[in-house]
């Protein structure tokens, strides 16, 4: 009976049981249905343009009203999702790839590179994130790319000083040695050795820098540096909101939702993530 | 605490010269001549010639590297494209208003987040105490440009309680003030949960402390213990946090400036860009950047004379 807790089950049982899990899972669930599902779910075409139907209330025709366009929000909504998803997945599992051979690196290999990498890793941090962004956007024009590349070097650092720190923790324990003079090469040893180790707390901080990175998302699309139009972003639609903030309340609205109720949702899910399985990383959040 | 002050100031100089290398190769990597981009379509030849040897564009890129590296430490950022004037005293001029933006961003921050950590750690485990644990991850969570486009539609497009845009009359503080409430609000709201949450968790650990528990043999008030004794323990950590949270909070004020069409730093970049002024967008970051440094070492700074512990593990 006892044994259930320690598989998958187990823990999805224990997330559960927090209140705040629950909601969590409960919203991430929705919201990643939402964006898989967004064309069965929404009915109406994202991109169709209708003038004679701008700033419609709410209704059950569209559920959260139409734009200055006449487009329906609840399909933006969604399809916005998508993007805000696949972004979140695509440059957090980039931050991660890289994070971990630049934090190794740091770890394992010579003095001098190591201070080469923690000096790099301050310098970008020293940046305030949207000058970051507002300066490299300069660099690859408005779009995903910048995106992309904005939230990989906000992330690296992070990760890379995790990996780093943990290596040198076992660089000299008694188990790496052992594999070290039964002949395993440096790549062995971080492989099997080192990486299975340090991946754990690595993995929570990711899924807890997921709101950080849909933020980013949105806001640079806020900006009108992400996602070009018509493309259906959070943040585009929050702007087209702002622009027509006098006429109707609802596109406003309509974009800002999401955004809270996802950034919520993987918030509460990553905190209880990290009470359930790591304790010790609290405080760092 | 000299040595210490000397080897973490040198570690800021180091930190933004290497930001400066980083941000003069973004400026470098930049497709497309600025020369050409600075006179615009009806340009000569000759003319971009003699603005590319005016801007020492002709010259090997490690030649151009020190000038734009030695003229920054001396306070020179080259001049902007549209008017001519030198990039420090624009960026400089729209400083100040940002600083009073994030200056009250920290107002809301401290002044709610205090009380709030405090009195969710004297109910420990309660049901308000759970209430505050909650309320913060969520302000945490929110990105702040939400927070500032749903308090500009609720407060000032539908209630008309407070104004929408600008940054008030120049010379009336009155209306000045009412200007920052919204903005900063936006700016500071996230910051409440953070010191919420920090405040409350060091209050636990000092009202565990030794001399607490003398106090409370003396028989001293609770309201006495709680807030004069425990509370100034408890603050320590918040200076760190502050320190961090500034930088943070530069960045929630560019979406603010932009939200609320307030002058700043934020809105000077953003409108820079949209006009490709990049000599205004790279010294305007490089302030910004100094300023986030020079924060972060003075916090540090204040933390290690406050507390010796953090001298020594430098």
């Amino acid at each position: 009976m006892f044994a259930a807790d320690s598989d998958a089950v187990g823990a999805f049982r224990r997330i559960f049981a927090e209140p705040l899990g629950g909601l969590g899972i409960v919203l991430v669930v929705a919201m990643i249905a939402g964006a898989v599902f967004a064309d069965l779910l929404a009915g109406a075409d994202p991109f169709r343009i209708s003038p004679r139907d701008r700033f419609l209330d709410p209704s059950l025709d569209h559920l959260l009203g139409t734009d200055h366009l006449g487009r329906d929000l609840f399909s933006r909504v969604l399809h916005g999702g998508r993007i805000a998803l696949s972004v979140a997945l695509f440059s957090t599992a980039a931050s991660l790839a890289i994070g971990i051979v630049l934090g190794l690196i740091a770890g394992f290999g010579p003095r001098w590179l190591d201070n080469i990498l923690i000096l790099l890793f301050d310098a970008i941090k020293s940046f305030p994130t949207v000058m970051l962004a507002l300066a490299l956007v300069t660099l690859f024009g408005p779009s995903l790319t910048a995106v992309i590349v904005v939230v990989v070097l906000v992330n690296v650092p992070g990760y890379a000083r995790i990996i780093r720190t943990q290596t040198l923790a076992l660089k000299s324990a008694e188990f790496v040695a052992a594999a070290e003079s039964m002949g395993a090469g440096t790549a062995r040893v971080l492989r099997v050795h080192i990486l299975p180790n340090v991946i754990g707390p690595l993995l929570i901080l990711a899924s807890m820098d997921i709101p950080v990175v849909i933020a980013i998302e949105a806001g640079m699309s806020f900006l009108g540096l992400g996602v070009r139009p018509p493309t259906p972003s959070w943040g585009a639609i929050l702007n087209d909101g702002f622009t027509a903030i006098r006429d109707t309340p609802w596109i406003a609205v309509a974009g800002g939702l999401p955004i809270i109720l996802t950034t919520l949702g993987f918030t509460f899910l990553g905190e209880t993530l990290r009470d359930v399985f790591d304790p010790r990383l609290r405080g760092r959040g | 605490m000299l040595n210490y002050a000397v080897k973490r100031l040198g570690l800021s100089v180091v930190i933004v010269s290497v930001a400066m290398l980083l941000l003069f190769s973004m400026i470098y990597l930049i497709p497309g001549d600025p020369a050409a981009v600075a006179l615009g379509p009806r340009a000569t030849e000759a003319m971009r010639e003699a603005l590319r040897i005016k801007m020492g564009l002709d010259k090997p890129v490690w030649i151009q590297f020190w000038n734009f590296f030695a003229s920054a430490w001396q306070g020179d950022l080259g001049r902007e494209v549209l008017s001519d004037r030198p990039v420090a005293q624009v960026v400089l001029e729209q400083l100040p208003y940002t600083l009073a933006l994030i200056a009250s961003g920290i107002i809301w921050s401290v002044a709610i987040g205090i009380p709030l950590g405090c009195w969710a750690a004297v109910r420990r485990s309660s049901f308000a105490d759970r209430l505050v644990g909650v309320l913060s991850v969520a302000v945490i969570a929110v990105p702040s440009f939400v927070i500032a486009i749903y308090a500009l539609l609720i407060f000032a497009v539908t209630l008309r309680w407070l104004p929408a845009i600008g940054a008030g009359e120049p010379g009336d503080p009155g209306s000045q003030i009412v200007h920052l409430i919204l903005p900063s609000l936006a700016v500071g709201l996230g910051w409440v949960g953070y010191i919420a949450r920090m405040v409350r968790a060091s209050m636990l650990e000092s009202l565990e402390a030794s001399h607490i528990r003398t106090a409370r043999a003396f028989g001293l008030p609770d309201r006495q213990i709680t807030y004069q004794y425990a509370l100034k323990i408890a603050i320590l950590p918040t200076v760190t946090l502050l320190g961090v949270g500034i930088g943070q909070m530069l960045s929630s004020a560019v979406f603010a400036e932009i939200v609320f069409a307030r002058p700043g730093v934020g809105k000077l970049v953003y409108d820079a860009i949209l006009t490709r002024n990049y000599p205004l967008v790279t010294g305007a970051v490089l302030v910004t950047t100094v300023l986030f440094v020079l924060i972060n070492l003075l916090a540090d700074l204040i933390v290690g004379a406050l507390d010796p512990r953090v001298r020594s593990g430098f």
